[in-house]
């Protein structure tokens, strides 16, 4: 081994890192300043959807509370009216809240949803001080909507909105 | 006992009483076979065929009558096609597959054709998740259906049949459960089949709708979920609740029921009661509950109830710690301990009452019983017997009704009756005017009002009434406070006791006197020692009045101006009435469901009710109240829990005989089996873990000498000319405490009304509809006239509990001024 060995092998390894830092792409993210997108299959905070109308998608079934396995949801419905109108059928959540100490983000609540309504979104910036914060109601947990007459509840007309459940479709197989 | 037959069902060899359908038989050897229309309490139809079945019998030659034997066995015949079990009978020697191939292909096939037009909507539906369509389809459907979505009907979701039953015509399979049971059990036919085919639905053929009191029941035994109530419409799934045991607090039956509790945001994080529903006792109520019991029990919750003790500082109530309110009632009770009276009501437990009584007996003090009724020391001496069962009586049994509308009153022990006159019991009604009982009674008697006891001696002469009654195997005498005040009422308990020890009705099962009490526990009071006065406003005139659970100002100014002179009041209630407004000194009381204790039923069957919910806010249970109080009296009684107070009046109170809380939680076998996993067999009606109860044995039948001492009735009142006779009747739906906080019975409570015979009215000159101020015995009121042709003439019927405070019959004036 002679002499310069060292010093050769020393540069090309630097001269690896001088070629990365030219021409490859950093991997590092600025958080917070900068988010990595999340993967497709990401299981987040959850979301509840509306319909294209505005109407929430959650008719207060409770199925995802039963079938949470960490008891974290809690559901309690009541009757809608067309005069005041929060999702299409007879049943709505009066109250819908998930204790987010609690939830481990299995997504068994989505699965158990017969209407598309609760989803695990992106969101993974949860923060709370206290145990009382923790617990995010139903004001927290809906989706935005875009205008203002989009809102729940609504007053609708009479025998528009009869069914809770989606129709079903005839297999086309 | 019937005679005994033995099949074979699915190559298990079972013995079934002869005359059972093949479901039932293969139910009782636990064998399940899937049914919706077929109920054990109702006749079979065989409509739905979800009970298909091979049913093969035995061969007989025709000659001789034989069984065929091939290789030492008889031989068996299968029909070439499927049977229903629920409508077939049990034979000896038949042979019935219920899971062959065959079977369960066409069990597979029924559910797919039900299913073509139920709507996919469990997650909304009241009935998911105890739901027999959803069980039997998962247990029995095909995975997949063959029909097209496209023709699914879509029909209306909400349709009222009544104020208190919604229907879902998607939903519905036409199984006709509910329309069957308002005809063969409730005797009402008030729903009915509308169209035919795809279009057949349920409608409701009365005006009001539903107009039945037994209307909750339908959705009990509905299989799907296509009739839910209005009080638990989306008011939880059913996996949410809890259930305790616990016993109706509305009238003497003393139905046993369960309460179904779930925590609630709407509540503030309480556990609240959500649904009552009806606990399987075949001796009291079998599966069956009445809407009052079913809905009326939201007076245990609300901004009225009683929290903290108060103690009147400055002429208002304010605020205090149990210590202070205690000391401040004692020192006045002990006071004025000459004049010392506990007025309590049947609505409390029997260990309440004991420790009353108790208090009342140690410091000289009187015991009243808030009730307008007596007798009860007669019940305890000629009451019906130990093992007596309304739903053993039929053939060869007699049943009197005399001067009581049960179906006002006490609508299970109606609903029983009628069951009991159906199989065949000679069910004589005695009462002043038409009532919905008349219609299955053998005989009818309508006597005037005053007439009472006159009516009952008659039995003692000769008639073909009075013979068949005498002659009877069994007799019950129910009597009722129709028409009758306190003394009007032991007078005419004195004529019944009298009449069945002539005819030797006394000391056996099914055989005595039943009292219709006005409140649950009234029975209860009688055995521990209260008995109700005539002139309770005397009694409380100058006196230290101790009111537990009772509002005597709230039902009738005459008290409230008593009590206002009264000496000192302190009274124990779980709601703000009319007469804690007055008291000096208020304990809040736990409602019976937020603690434990015993009631005794009008057929003195004493039962046990549960804890259900955690007590509001400060309140205590009445027994530990009396205690504390009666502490600081100088007194000491037991309060630490219900079944240490129940130990000590077992000692003490005869009839009791040393019974303990855990003999009365004993349960036996019954049949139909309901409630476990078994929701679609008898629908969702709980199984009875918690106690049956035990009957007390009465004093004749325990073999003490009777001697009934004759009650004599002041002469009948005969109103003058220009006067009218004011009666009481007794209504179900009452604008008491009990009931009118459900606001959606409102429609059934109706408003205060008089009812008069037209001839009556157009003496008067009054209409139907028309206000008029009716006034009798320093009391009266302004109320709606209803016309009524079934009222004798000359009779103002005034019911009870509605605003007018009407105690006994009155010579009544009609007219005067009525303020606009």
């Amino acid at each position: 081994m002679g002499v310069f060995d060292p010093i050769i092998e020393l540069s090309r390894g630097l001269g690896e890192t001088l070629r990365s830092f030219l021409t490859e792409k950093t991997v590092t993210y600025q958080y917070p300043e900068e988010k990595r997108p999340v993967r497709p299959r990401f299981r987040g905070r959850h979301v509840l959807k509306r319909y294209d109308n505005g109407l929430e998608k959650c008719i207060g079934c409770s199925l995802c509370a039963a079938a949470c396995p960490a008891d974290a949801i809690f559901v309690e419905a009541s009757e809608n009216t067309n005069e005041k109108r929060f999702s299409p059928g007879e049943r709505y959540a009066s109250t819908y809240e998930i204790n987010m100490l609690r939830c481990i983000y299995c997504g068994f609540c989505e699965d158990a949803c017969p209407t598309e309504a609760i989803v695990l979104g992106d969101n993974y910036e949860l923060s709370f001080t206290s145990r009382e914060q923790a617990i995010y109601g139903k004001d927290m947990l809906l989706e935005p909507v875009a205008s203002e007459s989009m809102l729940t509840p609504r007053k609708v007309d009479a025998g528009v909105f009869t069914r809770s459940v989606p129709e079903m479709k005839d297999s086309t197989d | 006992m019937s005679k005994q037959v033995t099949l074979t069902i699915n190559g298990k060899q079972v013995i079934a009483p002869e005359g059972l359908s093949v479901a039932d038989a293969a139910k009782m050897a636990g064998i399940d076979i899937p049914v919706f229309c077929h109920h054990p309490k109702l006749e079979p139809v065989g409509m739905c065929r979800m009970c298909l079945v091979e049913i093969g019998r035995p061969v007989r030659d025709r000659a001789t009558g034989q069984f065929v034997m091939e290789n030492g066995q008889p031989k068996v015949q299968f029909m070439p096609k499927l049977e229903t079990a629920c409508t077939n009978k049990v034979e000896d020697g038949m042979v019935v597959l219920t899971e062959s191939a065959r079977a369960t292909d066409g069990q597979r096939g029924t559910v797919e054709f039900l299913l073509t037009s139920h709507p996919l909507d469990c997650p909304v539906c009241d009935k998911g998740g105890e739901c027999p369509l959803q069980n039997l389809t998962m247990a029995h459907g095909p995975g997949k259906s063959r029909f097209n979505y496209d023709e699914k009907q879509h029909l209306a979701k909400m349709v009222p049949l009544g104020e208190l039953i919604y229907l879902d015509r998607e939903r519905c399979i036409q199984c006709a459960r509910c329309i069957r049971f308002q005809d063969e059990v409730a005797g009402e036919a008030v729903l009915g089949f509308d169209e035919r085919g795809r279009h057949t639905q349920i409608i409701s053929v009365s005006e009001p709708g539903f107009d039945s009191v037994f209307s909750g029941n339908t959705t009990d035994i509905c299989p799907v979920g296509a009739l839910t109530t209005v009080d638990f419409r989306f008011g939880a799934r059913p996996w949410e609740l809890k259930a305790e045991s616990s016993i109706c607090t509305q009238c003497p039956v003393g139905c046993n029921t369960t309460l179904n509790t779930r925590r609630e945001a709407k509540a503030d994080g309480e556990v609240v009661v959500k649904r009552v529903m009806p606990r399987q006792n075949e001796e009291v109520n079998e599966i069956w509950l009445c809407d009052k019991g079913r809905f009326a029990y939201h007076y245990t919750e609300g901004k009225e109830r009683l929290t903290r003790p108060m103690v009147r500082k400055e002429e208002k109530l304010v605020r205090a710690s149990w210590d202070n309110a205690i000391k401040a009632a004692a020192e006045k009770l002990t006071a004025n301990k000459k004049d010392f009276v506990a007025l309590a009501s049947g609505r409390l437990s029997t260990e309440d009452l004991f420790n009353l009584k108790s208090l009342a007996d140690t410091v000289g003090g009187e015991a009243i019983l808030y009730s307008d009724m007596g007798g009860g020391e007669l019940t305890q001496v000629v009451g019906v017997g130990a093992g007596t069962n309304l739903g053993k009586m039929g053939k060869g049994d007699a049943i009197l009704v005399v001067a009581s509308d049960l179906y006002e009153e006490a609508p299970i022990w109606w609903l029983r009756i009628k069951q009991a006159a159906d199989r065949g019991a000679a069910l004589i009604v005695a009462n002043p005017r038409q009532t919905k009982l008349d219609r299955f009674a053998k005989y009818k008697i309508h006597y005037a009002y005053g007439d009472e006891i006159k009516t009952i001696h008659d039995f003692q002469k000769k008639s073909r009434i009075a013979d068949e009654f005498a002659k009877a195997k069994n007799a019950v005498i129910f009597y009722g406070s129709e028409g009758l005040g306190v003394n009007g009422t032991s007078a005419l308990a004195s004529a019944c006791a009298d009449l069945l020890k002539e005819t030797g009705h006394i000391g056996g099962a099914n055989n005595g006197l039943i009292g219709v009490w006005q409140r649950a526990n009234d029975q209860g009071a009688f055995e521990v020692g209260f008995r109700p006065v005539a002139d309770l406003e005397k009694a409380l005139k100058g006196k230290a009045v101790y009111i537990v659970g009772a509002d005597p100002a709230g039902d009738d100014p005459n008290y409230a101006r008593a009590l206002k002179s009264a000496k000192f009041v302190a009274v124990q209630d779980i709601r703000e009435t009319a007469t804690t407004e007055i008291a000096d000194v208020v304990f809040p009381a736990q409602a019976f469901t937020e603690r434990d204790g015993t009631f005794v039923s009008g057929e003195r069957r004493v039962q046990r009710f549960y804890a259900a919910v955690p007590p509001k806010g400060d309140s205590k249970p009445d027994y530990a109240i009396t205690c504390m109080l009666a502490k600081q009296m100088g007194v000491i009684l037991q309060g630490t829990s219900a079944a240490v107070v129940f130990e000590i009046l077992a000692h003490s109170v005869e009839a009791f005989n040393e019974l303990t809380h855990e003999t009365l939680a004993q349960v036996r076998e019954q049949w139909p089996i309901v409630g476990r996993s078994d929701l679609y067999y008898g629908g969702a009606t709980y199984e009875n873990t918690r106690g049956m109860g035990v009957q007390l044995v009465p004093l004749a039948q325990a073999g003490g000498s009777v001697k009934i001492q004759k009650v004599r009735k002041e002469a009948a009142l005969r109103p003058k000319e220009k006067e009218l006779l004011a009666v009481p009747s007794n209504k179900l739906y009452d604008r008491g405490v009990t009931v009118q906080t459900a606001e959606f019975l409102d429609g059934r409570i109706g408003g205060l009304y008089v009812s008069l015979n037209p001839a009556t009215a157009k003496k008067f000159g009054v209409e139907a509809g028309q206000v008029v101020k009716i006034s009798f015995d320093g009391a009266g009121g302004e109320a709606v006239v209803k016309i009524d042709e079934t009222i004798a003439t000359g009779v103002a019927l005034i019911p009870r509990g509605m605003g007018i405070a009407i105690h006994e019959p009155a010579i009544a004036k009609l007219g005067g001024k009525v303020k606009s």
